[in-house]
Formats: C-alpha cells, structure tokens, sequence
C-alpha cells in the first residue's frame, strides 16, 4: 500500500513534535509536520501530499488563507481538521478520510 | 419519539494490555468502526479500567473538552499548567484542552485498580486557553433524581465545559422513575447505564448500554432495578465552531 502522504500544520510545537511521531510511526502514513503557515506553503513546494491535517492554533484567518494557497499550489489535496492533540483520534480520523477517496 | 440508537456494551470496541482495559462505544484509537463515529458532539465514551499504580503517562491534548468521571477507585491527575488532583466516584473532572494541554491520569492506588469513564465533546469555540477543573458532588442529590454534573454556564450545578451540552447523572431504586428534556432545540440526548437497568421510552438498556435520541422532546426513564445508575448527556447534533 502506497504510504499516506501528510502535511500537518499547528501552533503547538510540543503537541506538533509528538504529531510528528505519531504519523511517522504508523506503517501506512509519513509526512511533515509544520508550526507556522509560511513553512507550510515552503514545504508544499517541496513536495506532493494527500492530505493536509489541521492540528490546534491556527486562526480562521490563517487557516483559510493557508488551505486556499496549498490548493493553489496542490489542488487535489484534502483537508481535515486534527481534534484532539494526540493518539486518540488520529487514527480514526484518518481512515474516515480513506473512506472518502 | 422519532429515532433512537442503541449501542449494546458487548458491541463496544475493547483494547487490552498489561495496565489497561478500555471499551469503546466509538471510534476511539485502533478501533474503527464507520458507523461509530460519533454521536453529534459526542466523540469519545470510553469505559477504562487502570491497574493498580499504572496509568497514561504524560500525553498532549487540545481542542476538546474532556470529561472524567470515575467509577471505581481514586485517579491521579498532573498536566503542564500546574494543575494537580486526585479524583474518586463523586467527583468529575473536566479538562478543556483549547490551544494545548499535557496531563497524565494514573491510579493513586498501587494495588486497586480505578474504573473511570473518559468522555471527549468536541468543543464550541477552538482555540481557547486551556482550563481544569474537578468537583465533588453532594451525591444525596443524586438518589432517585437526576443531579447535573456538567454545563456551559459557571453559574449553573457541575463543571463547565466550552460546549452548549449537559450532563446528569442520578442513582435510581427499582420502578422510580423520571423525566429529561434537552436543554435547548437542536440537542439530542444520549443515555449510558452505569449500572443495573433502565426502561427509555420502551428500550430495555443494560450495564454500559448506550442510548441516543437525536431529536426528541421530553424522555421517561424508569429503573428495572435497585441501585441503578445512569448518565445523560444532553448534546449539540450540529457541531458549529468558532475559532478564536
């Protein structure tokens, strides 16, 4: 199975580093993990990605120019929002996100 | 009444290791079930039992508001904003995660394991900063009527939580009886039985059953039997954010 390509975009550095751990763990996942919204856009420049995860500390504002831009640049990307901050959820959310592709 | 779901507990996810054993009525960690997402802003139901001196070590959490209820035995909690506390059955705790928070939960006991149920609401407003806060409940009021444990408001019974969802909880004899109305237009309500069993508007629910009514007016409950408790969580359907 081709791996799940993941940009995860947060404020909390603490939360984004264990963010980083938990995707780059899991077998069917990689990606990267970005606090601000400048290095977002640097790092989809770089590279193609499946998804990109909303995690905590990103203004409405920010949010939405962030999504419109990396739509710009990767029109087929996804985007959903991460709750939780942790292990929880990840999972789930991302295999309801499989269901929808 | 107009539509229902039952969630028997043997249908509930279950996760095992050394230290923990947790049941899922959702999709929760590795148990995934497409169905069992969610029930409006109702996220997470999960019935954990810890051993004896064990429990989640330091871990990160934010947007959303966690609640705590313990069954069973007494339940540690440390985080990152200075908070510290042991919770037991009669207290709630309730974490508002916002912008970011890292706790632990472990059992204060060594060797008696605690049994708690951890329940996540997607919060209303994003972002916020991150609040803690436990309570001791006057359980008297708890006996055959229903006490309120959690709301949105400080000036209201229970904890606060950043969402427009309540929780009640009450300890019934067998054949009392009452009666529940969401709080506001567009709630449903979902009902989970601690122990014992209840009779909701003609569904038999068991221990750890779980019941939602998305729209529905006012709901009768009746204990089948003594000593039973139950746990109403009156939720938002729609889950309609503000960021800050």
């Amino acid at each position: 199975m081709e791996q799940l390509k993941i940009l995860a975009a947060g404020k909390n550095k603490d939360i984004m580093t264990v963010i980083d751990r938990l995707i780059n763990t899991h077998e069917n996942w990689s990606g990267v993990t970005v606090t601000t919204t400048e290095e977002a856009i640097d790092t989809a420049k770089e590279a193609r990605y499946d998804l990109l995860l909303i995690c905590a500390g990103l203004s409405s504002v920010e949010e939405k120019e962030l999504t419109e831009e990396l739509h710009t640049l990767q029109p087929n990307l996804r985007v959903m929002r991460h709750y939780g901050g942790g292990s929880g959820l990840l999972e789930s959310e991302i295999q309801s996100y499989l269901k929808t592709i | 009444m107009k539509d229902f779901i039952i969630h028997k507990a043997g249908s509930r996810g279950h996760a095992e290791n050394e230290w923990l054993s947790s049941y899922q009525t959702f999709s929760f960690s590795r148990y995934y079930h497409p169905e069992r997402i969610q029930f409006g802003a109702l996220r997470v139901l999960n019935d954990d039992t810890v051993a004896g001196g064990k429990g989640f070590g330091s871990h990160p959490h934010d947007n959303m508001e966690i609640i705590s209820i313990p069954l069973e035995g007494a339940l540690e909690h440390r985080d990152n904003l200075g908070n510290t506390g042991i919770i037991r059955k009669g207290d709630i705790q309730v974490m508002t995660t916002g912008t970011g928070v890292f706790h632990s939960e472990v059992n204060a006991d060594p060797e008696q394991p605690v049994k708690f149920l951890q329940i996540w609401i997607f919060p209303k407003q994003l972002n916020v900063k991150p609040r803690y806060e436990q309570i001791t409940l006057d359980r008297v009021h708890q006996v055959n009527q229903l006490q309120q444990i959690v709301s949105p408001y400080p000036e209201e019974e229970g904890c606060q939580i950043n969402q427009d969802a309540w929780f009640s909880m009450g300890t019934f004899e067998r054949s009392k009886t009452a009666r529940y109305n969401a709080r506001i237009t567009n709630n449903g309500l979902y009902f989970f039985v601690i122990n014992g069993s209840f009779n909701i508007e003609g569904q038999k629910l068991d221990s750890r059953d779980g019941m939602g009514i998305p729209e529905c007016g006012p709901v009768n409950i009746e204990a089948l039997e003594d000593n039973s408790t139950i746990l109403i969580m009156d939720i938002p359907m729609k889950v309609d954010q503000q960021n800050m």
